[in-house]
């Protein structure tokens, strides 16, 4: 069973956007950056910002972080049990 | 590809925000290529060793860092860990820092009065702090604990919640509440003076409201509003009061953060706790090597320190291991399981004469099997 938050973790400050990519995204991705599925960063699948993403091992999360170099740089993890 | 996709959103921004109105398009157009030229150019180059002069630029400056913790103007009375040892701590991935620290944000903007009685409700109470006295009563072989009504009252609990806590804590012991007296008697005759002395001391250390791990409490004014500077950090059950703005409270404790509001939330804490170190020590590091400690330390989905058991650990190369810590260990395990060294990282190569594989180290002739 989860258990209720009584916070929203994606409403934090340090909380960036997390996105759950489609399966045609994901492929697009890896062939941009030249990089098997493996090499991806990884996330868990228990991590608190995509507990609403309903995810599973396998997936890819974009993650739209903003900071004060850029502004706006995109990472992307990959789902671990 | 336009320059705004090439571009960094901040770059792109700054210069549409520089060039005049009037501005014809094809002059913006040079203009944008000459910025996505100047860009590229600046880019990090194809096999330069980024972690080399990140490595570098944080620890040269770092040797000139006072190594004492010392109070800082400002926070009264609170004791922070500052400059080389948090940096050490931070890096390190300790799962305890030595001063855990949270600034707890409120929903609505209060009066000072009523931010003081908020900030003692957060404050872990321990019974020591509620009562007249306790005493053992030798006659009746019994433990008996006087109440402080009055600051009982100030925290918002009653005497029969902390006679519940009581009564949950010490199972051997009858409690019975009679007034602002509470008495223990031991269920079990033959009792003797010791444990009741023992029983005494434990009780004093006992729990009874407030939000554990709290254990200092300081309401600060910044800018129009009041903030709760505390010693001691707990944001789950901090997160769980009604009158906490959990998008704004944040704990100094990477690893809480984590486990709270998950890694990319932790290895913003990482860039923000070192910078802030740094920033205070007068020094200039660009943040940008910060930064890529900071990915290195959570690309696993959990924060690893650069330790023999972090993200050394992790290293496929057992020469480079060896390179690090505890060597005899890393080769005789290695021997044991036979494992195959491919050479594709700098310090193995070192150790091998051979060229080291970056900068023009990196390309190699490959062969398309036909």
């Amino acid at each position: 069973m989860k258990k209720e938050l009584s916070h929203i973790p994606q409403n934090h400050i340090l909380v960036p956007k997390h996105e759950k990519l489609t399966d045609k995204d994901k492929k697009s991705i890896l062939d941009k950056y030249n990089i098997t599925f493996e090499q991806l960063p990884r996330i868990l699948k228990t991590d608190a910002a995509i507990t609403h993403l309903d995810v599973k091992a396998s997936d890819v999360i974009k993650i739209t972080r903003t900071n004060k170099t850029a502004y706006e740089t995109i990472f992307y993890r990959r789902v671990i049990e | 590809m336009s320059p705004e996709d090439i571009l960094p959103k901040k770059i792109f921004e700054d210069a549409k925000q520089e060039i005049p109105e009037k501005t014809s398009a094809s002059t913006i157009k040079k203009i944008m290529e000459a910025l996505v030229d100047e860009y590229e150019k600046a880019l990090v180059e194809p096999g330069e060793s980024v972690g080399l002069v990140a490595a570098e630029s944080i620890g040269e400056p770092s040797t000139q860092m006072t190594l004492n913790t010392f109070h800082l103007a400002g926070v009264a009375e609170m004791n922070v860990t500052m400059g080389l040892p948090r940096i050490i701590e931070i890096l390190d991935g300790r799962k305890t820092i030595s001063t855990p620290m949270m600034e707890i944000y409120l929903k609505k903007a209060t009066d000072e009065k009523k931010i003081r009685s908020l900030a003692r409700q957060i404050k872990e109470m321990t019974l020591k702090e509620l009562i007249k006295d306790i005493t053992i009563n030798v006659m009746d072989t019994r433990v008996e604990i006087r109440l402080n009504k009055a600051s009982l009252k100030e925290i918002g609990v009653d005497e029969e919640k902390i006679h519940k806590n009581i009564s949950k804590s010490v199972k051997t012991y009858e409690a019975k509440l009679d007034g602002d007296l509470i008495t223990l008697k031991p269920k079990t005759k033959d009792v003797d003076l010791n444990t009741l002395y023992l029983l005494r001391e434990k009780l004093k250390g006992l729990y009874v409201a407030g939000v554990k791990g709290i254990k200092q409490v300081l309401p600060v004014r910044r800018d129009d509003e009041y903030v709760i500077i505390t010693a001691g950090s707990n944001l789950k059950d901090i997160f769980a009061l009604e009158f906490v703005d959990t998008t704004r409270t944040i704990c100094n404790d990477p690893f809480e953060i984590s486990g709270v509001l998950g890694v990319e939330a932790a290895r913003q804490s990482i860039v923000e706790e070192i910078f802030k170190v740094i920033e205070a020590q007068g020094l200039n590091i660009d943040i940008r090597h910060v930064m890529l400690i900071s990915d290195t330390m959570c690309t696993t989905g959990e924060i690893r320190g650069i330790t023999r058991f972090g993200v050394v650990s992790e290293k496929p190369s057992v020469l480079a291991r060896v390179a690090f810590e505890t060597p005899i260990k890393h080769i005789i395990s290695a021997s044991l399981i036979g494992e195959n060294d491919e050479l594709n990282s700098v310090i193995e190569n070192v150790m091998l004469n051979q060229p080291v594989p970056i900068g023009t180290g990196l390309p190699k002739l490959g062969m398309k099997n036909k």
